[in-house]
């Protein structure tokens, strides 16, 4: 651990816009929940190659809230599945919580994702014929929980986001934001490691986004790790630490300080 | 609880999509119908030939000689016909010897008989009916019963007088209206008084037994039921209890094989016919029935198998979303499969509690309509239930397999 003090997580060791993410003394452990070696994840679209990642080095800590950015076709999205465990990286190596998920199977990711992994994704991608309260349920399903336990530790990951009074409504029944917030309990109602987010504001409008912003705001307040994918700047200055990646690679690992001051016009014209 | 879960699932499907659930359950549903249906017939006709059609027939603990079989609705191989053929006929001569043969207590008759017309002054032109000439404890053995009037005397029985007892069927048609006894009709041109009618005796396949005239043995009308008059069809024995059949049975072989001089090694010329000789061929044609039973259902679970695997795999292709999100959110392969498997019997098994109670209706509805009294038989419906879950299963393997080998960004991503 002694070397990563000079690595210091969210800082640039070298000059802007390149690639700084390595953390060549992060190991696998602890302190850090995500450490990926030269992850590639490569597509084989009848004999032509696409490198969705060409080699990523990422590092996380506990507690951390991150942002990845990035334009479109980057690779934000693999790169997210792969930390999710939906994927496995075609070459490089990838440690959660100091076990090594690239190269495990599916049944082992399955119960990774159930017990490790929290997802809210763009498109909420909520059971349309069940209720709240039943979507949230739905991992502790497959976590094995009894029915009657199920039922209250959903209840309360409701109370978490303040829908307590929309429980036994289904998702057509609810709005935008109201379906996201759904969909951050059912992320949460496992106590994941890490809570994943996909564009979470993606089909919001502003004034939504910015509720659903500020609950995310609080969970890292609580220790919640949290990494969220946005192509926003005033979104992505939510997090503490921001991650640019171009053409599936990290080019820049800035802190939040820094990135709100070289973005300062962006996120000043979006207000 | 995934397994409640998914039976729930199942249930909320058949709701939400009433129409196309009937649709898709009418294969199973009709298969084990059928099932039932058939079953239940044969269980009834089973029950029907055992305890009540051979009884009218034959009687309990009862046998009866014959020059040869007069039941065989089974097949009989030409070269046995032909053996029946050249049989000696039993004659009136033949009947004092048996009877005297017989342990104390047995009861006898001998009866011979054809179909010939009848007719009366009451009503037009004459009517066919079985024509029976009986002597001895007929009535008694077949447990016939006469509803009005009076079985013959032994006086009457003795001397041959020209009387009969009648079923409903005869003082129907030839008495139409009226009572029948004391009245006369006409058999071979001579007149016959009534002074019995029986209790109707029902029918079966479209056989009236209600259509018959029984007359003394002795009566002019014995001339017209055979070629040689001497010739008795039957003799009927019927010992007290079923213990003593053996021994009587093997009496009459005696009696018999002396009369017609056979040697030792040389079978027998006549026919000891029993219940259960003639049963031996329901049970044969009841294989047949039962095979008919099962092989018509079994094309009705064939179809809705496929039916139901087209309907799952259609299911899976509209939840693609639903198994990418539950498998982001840890369902393993298993689970998946599992729930469509699970989704998939409990279709099946909807429809095959459908076909169940159809199925009992049928067998009811049959029973009230024909003489067939259908019985259901508690197995099949056992075997009804096992086999809708078998079939949801079966037809649901593959759509399972393809649901739980999906990869899950791919499904997330669908529209
Ligand atoms: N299943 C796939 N098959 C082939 N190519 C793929 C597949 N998934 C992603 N890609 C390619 O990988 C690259 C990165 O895609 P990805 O979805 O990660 O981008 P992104 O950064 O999330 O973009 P966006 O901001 O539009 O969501 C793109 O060029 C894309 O076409
Ligand atoms: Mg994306």
């Amino acid at each position: 651990m002694s070397q990563s003090t000079e690595a210091e997580v969210g800082i640039s060791t070298t000059a802007e816009r390149q690639a700084v993410t390595s953390q060549p003394g992060a190991t696998p452990g602890r302190d850090w929940v995500i450490v990926t070696r030269g992850i590639k994840r490569e597509y084989d679209m009848g004999g032509e190659i696409v490198r969705a990642l060409r080699g990523v080095d990422i590092a996380i800590r506990r507690n951390e809230y991150v942002a990845i950015m990035g334009p479109s076709g980057s690779g934000k999205s693999t790169l997210m599945n792969l930390i999710g465990c939906l994927d496995t990286p075609t070459a490089g190596e990838y440690w959660l919580n100091g076990n090594l998920v690239s190269s495990m199977k599916d049944d082992e990711l399955a119960r990774i994702r159930n017990k490790e992994i929290g997802f809210v994704f763009q498109t909420f991608n909520l059971l349309p014929r069940a209720t709240a309260l039943h979507n949230v349920e739905l991992p502790l399903v497959y976590a094995g929980m009894s029915a009657k336990q199920r039922r209250e530790t959903a209840a309360y990951a409701l109370e978490r986001v303040q829908l307590t009074s929309r429980m036994h409504h289904k998702p057509n029944e609810l709005s935008g934001g109201q379906r996201q917030r759904v969909a951050i309990a059912r992320a949460l109602v496992n106590s994941p490691s890490i809570l994943l987010a996909d564009e979470p504001t993606g089909n919001l409008d502003s004034a939504t986004s910015s509720e659903i912003m500020k609950v995310f705001e609080e969970l890292a307040e609580q220790g919640q790790t949290v990494i969220m994918v946005t192509h926003e700047a005033d979104i992505a200055a939510h997090a503490r630490r921001v991650v640019a990646l171009h053409d599936g690679q990290v080019s820049s690992d800035t802190r939040r300080e820094r990135f709100v001051r070289e973005n300062e016009h962006i996120i000043a014209a979006k207000k | 609880m995934l397994f409640f879960e998914s039976i729930r699932l199942a249930l909320n499907t058949i709701r939400a999509q009433k129409l196309k659930s009937f649709f898709t359950l009418l294969g199973v549903c009709i298969g084990v119908m059928f099932l039932i249906a058939v079953v239940s017939i044969v269980e009834g006709m089973g029950r029907y030939m055992e305890q009540d059609l051979i009884g009218k027939l034959i009687g309990v603990n009862s046998f009866e000689l014959r020059h040869r079989p007069n039941i065989n609705m089974g097949d009989v191989d030409p070269s046995v016909w032909e053996s029946y053929r050249r049989r000696p006929r039993l004659y009136h001569d033949d009947v004092a010897p048996v009877v005297d043969a017989l342990p104390a207590g047995t009861r006898w008759a001998y009866v011979s008989d054809n179909s010939l017309p009848v007719s009366s002054r009451y009503s037009s032109g004459p009517r066919n009916a079985q024509i029976s000439a009986v002597d001895g404890d007929f009535f008694a053995i077949r447990k016939f019963v006469i509803a009005e009037g009076r079985d013959f005397t032994p006086q009457e029985l003795a001397m041959g007088t020209p009387v009969v007892i009648v079923g409903p069927d005869i003082v129907k048609r030839l008495f139409p209206g009226l009572s029948a006894i004391g009245r006369e009709l006409k058999m071979g041109g001579l007149p016959y008084t009534v002074v019995g009618v029986l209790e109707t005796q029902g029918s079966a396949f479209g056989l009236s037994f209600d259509n018959q005239v029984f007359a003394p043995w002795q009566s002019p009308v014995h001339r017209l039921l055979n070629r040689v008059p001497s010739i008795v069809d039957a003799v009927i024995i019927q010992v007290p209890t079923a213990s003593q059949m053996t021994e009587a049975q093997e009496r009459v072989r005696q009696v018999m094989r002396t009369r017609h001089k056979l040697r030792p090694g040389q079978p027998d010329n006549f026919s000891l016919q029993t219940s259960e000789s003639a049963l031996a061929f329901w049970n044969k044609l009841k294989r047949y029935l039962v095979l008919a039973g099962v092989a018509l259902p079994a094309i009705g679970l064939v179809v809705g198998a496929i039916v139901i695997m087209n309907i799952m795999l259609v299911a899976v292709a509209e939840r693609t979303r639903e198994i990418g999100i539950r498998k982001a959110l840890g369902a393993r392969r298993v689970d998946i499969m599992s729930q469509f498997l699970i989704e998939a019997a409990t279709l099946s098994t909807v429809g095959a509690a459908v076909g169940i109670a159809l199925g009992v209706g049928l067998a009811k509805v049959i029973a009230a309509i024909s003489p067939l009294p259908a019985t259901v038989a508690p197995w099949s419906i056992v075997v009804g239930v096992a086999l809708g879950a078998g079939v949801g299963i079966i037809s649901g393997v593959y759509p399972a397999s393809r649901a739980s080998m999906l990869d899950p960004i791919a499904a997330l991503r669908q529209e």
